[in-house]
């Protein structure tokens, strides 16, 4: 049975209305707030791997909203590269919010969390499903705003003033998005991604497409948080609460960033070997300063904050080879990056909620009392230090292998040292938290909540077992289809204009 | 014969208030006004819901927030906005019994009738609470944080 195309729309209605329904009755129910956003989360990650099915069936999917054909209405698109990031997404939502249960019991006013959190997801899935530029804008901005509020949510002083500097460099990036968006819109007169594609492969490139993909490279490279647009991230994502942390590092940057700026680049304007060869610098730079920026941080929090930048840029090289294999790379590791950093910062959030320290200097020895955190830190340690068999060395794989093939021999040994440099840093992570000496303060450490505990299981299988991703029938279906989408490049026009008639 | 007002000494003077008593419900009417008419003339939910937010910061400016809240408290206006977006997406989502999400399901009726364009006067109520409660909330939060304002009253 093939899985009916309203399907779309509702990855965004969902969690729209467990927002509003939590604003609306949270304060007279506070039980109700944790139940309905667990409970939208599994179904919108049982409709994101339907998705999947319903592409593998039907090929690509136009949804048209209101029943308006697409260059007048607004159109959803399903293709490869939507049903990929909508399981990447629903799946680490899904299980931060199970670490959330636990987790978000030391704060007041608990609803509020989740109504900002489902209004974050609401963004990040509106981002990925729409067809429409000017819509991206709008859920991108949704997701951004919300995601403000949640890294001041613990309301210290360094958490707001991390807000106050993510809030106003995410400004300045989303103006200049607007900004990019104005402009196309005045040249090609419709905002709907394939008709302006379609329009401008009919026009000459010019001047206003090479500073149109400026704009978009400033604006989502701000919001992907790529090397020069990077200062807000370490701030941002090192002061918020842990599951708030381990989401906007592993699912946010992504969608707001990664996913948008393949979409308009690869799908829209259409790539160039001199933009590819951009996207290929930027991610080089990012992935060797992210890396020596985090090797000497001593605030556990700050240090993953760090190694997220430097893992975004190995998804942006491999996507920046512009071949199959290296964008095949690039969005595996994007897949991988989400799961083993989103468990990093649940596992450094057990840490804080523990000890209530994340100074790595204070810690020491804490396998003796936290064997489960220390486990699955360890396996995501690996992961991101690319050894095998875990996913991080997959996909690293991949990406290296494809610089190889591409003659680009310069970027691979970059891959190689920056993965070599993430390893000691991890390293010294597993030494000074883990191993050694039990500091005597922590005497008295316990292990986590039971949910708190789940959640990190199931990040960790996922780590170990999320290479099995490659094996062909997998690959063809999931990730295939997804750098399909991207390297059919500007033949998104004629999936999604054929489709809707 | 005023005793009421001078013993109230919250707000800005008698002659304000006395202004602020007659013009504030045209304020209010004019908001509900442009948001009736929104499928018909420039304006609709949102222009109308700032118009009518508008109304209650005057209120609150003339009158004092003690006052002011008394009409129209903290919570309340929380619960507004978030009836109103509860509101606009159950538009949306009655669209489905249409075939599509956000489709026009209603009647659409003469063109330039008050009663006609099926949904889209209902999804301008809707989105007038979520803007009208939205704005007038931060407003209270702007005026509540102040810390100068803590001192006065």
């Amino acid at each position: 049975m093939t899985p009916p195309s309203y399907i779309l729309p509702l990855c965004v209605a969902l969690p729209l209305g467990g927002a509003f329904v939590t604003a609306l009755l949270g304060r007279k129910f506070p039980a109700l707030a944790p139940l309905l956003a667990t409970v939208v989360a599994a179904i919108l990650l049982g409709i994101s791997l339907l998705s999947v099915k319903l592409l593998l069936q039907h090929g690509v999917v136009v949804y048209t909203v209101g029943g308006w054909p697409p260059p007048v209405g607004i159109s959803m698109v399903l293709d490869g590269l939507t049903a990929f990031m909508l399981v990447t997404i629903n799946l680490v939502v899904f299980l931060v919010v199970i670490f959330c249960l636990d987790y978000v019991n030391q704060f007041t006013a608990r609803w509020n969390f989740y109504v900002l959190f489902l209004m974050t997801l609401a963004g990040m899935n509106g981002v990925i499903v729409t067809g429409d530029l000017f819509n991206l804008f709008v859920f991108l901005e949704v997701a951004a705003v919300a995601s403000y509020g949640l890294v001041a949510f613990g309301t210290e002083k360094h958490a707001l003033e991390a807000a106050f500097k993510y809030a106003v460099m995410g400004s300045v990036g989303s103006l200049c998005i607007l900004l990019g968006i104005a402009v196309l819109y005045a040249s090609t007169s419709t905002l709907n991604m394939a008709d302006m594609a379609r329009v401008l492969a009919m026009s000459k490139p010019g001047a206003l497409t090479t500073f149109v993909t400026v704009l978009f490279l400033m604006g989502f490279g701000m919001k992907a948080a790529v090397v020069p647009f990077h200062a807000w991230l370490p701030d941002a994502h090192s002061s918020a609460p842990a599951p708030i942390s381990a989401m906007l590092s592993g699912v946010l940057i992504k969608a707001l960033g990664v996913y948008a700026l393949c979409r308009v680049i690869f799908n829209v304007l259409g790539a160039s070997p001199r933009i590819l060869g951009v996207l290929l610098f930027i991610g080089a730079l990012s992935m060797v300063v992210g890396v020596f920026l985090a090797i000497g941080q001593w605030d556990l929090k700050r240090l993953l904050a760090f190694h997220s930048i430097s893992q975004i840029g190995y998804v942006i090289l491999g996507i920046g080879l512009g071949t199959p294999l290296g964008i095949m790379g690039g969005l595996f590791h994007l897949l991988n990056h989400s799961l083993f950093k989103s468990l990093l910062f649940l596992d450094s959030g057990v840490i804080e909620y523990a000890t209530g320290t994340r100074d790595l200097k204070a810690m020491g020895g804490l396998r003796a009392k936290l064997p489960l955190t220390g486990a699955t830190t360890l396996a995501a340690s690996m992961s991101i230090a690319g050894i095998p068999p875990f996913n991080g060395f997959w996909s690293k794989l991949l990406i290296i292998v494809a610089a190889v093939q591409a003659e680009r021999y310069g970027y691979a040994f970059w891959a190689v040292l920056a993965s070599v440099l993430t390893l000691a840093s991890f390293m010294k992570v597993m030494r000074y938290a883990f191993f050694g000496q039990l500091n005597s303060r922590w005497n008295s450490v316990t292990e986590a909540p039971f949910f708190m505990k789940l959640s990190l299981v199931a990040f960790a299988v996922l780590c170990v077992f999320g290479g099995l991703l490659l094996l062909p029938q997998a690959r063809e279906a999931f990730l295939g289809l997804a750098s399909e989408a991207i390297t059919n490049g500007t033949e998104y026009v004629n999936m999604a204009v054929t489709q809707a008639r | 014969m005023r005793t009421n007002e001078d013993n109230c000494t919250e707000g800005m003077s008698l002659i304000v208030k006395t202004i602020t008593r007659l013009s504030v419900g045209l304020i209010l009417l004019y908001g509900i006004y442009i948001v009736l008419h929104g499928h018909l003339s420039p304006g609709g939910g949102f222009a109308g819901g700032v118009i009518i937010a508008l109304s209650f910061v005057h209120l609150v400016l003339a009158f004092g927030k003690r006052q002011a809240f008394g009409t129209l408290s903290e919570s309340g206006t929380a619960s507004l906005e978030s009836l109103g977006a509860v509101l606009f997406l159950a538009i949306a989502l009655a669209g489905f019994s249409g075939g599509y999400f956000f489709a026009n399901v209603l009647p659409h009726g003469e063109p330039h009738a008050l009663l006609s364009a099926g949904t889209i006067p209902l999804s301008n109520i809707a989105i007038c609470l979520k803007v009208a409660g939205g704005l007038f909330a931060i407003f209270i939060a702007l005026v509540l944080l102040n810390p100068e304002s803590e001192q006065g009253s």
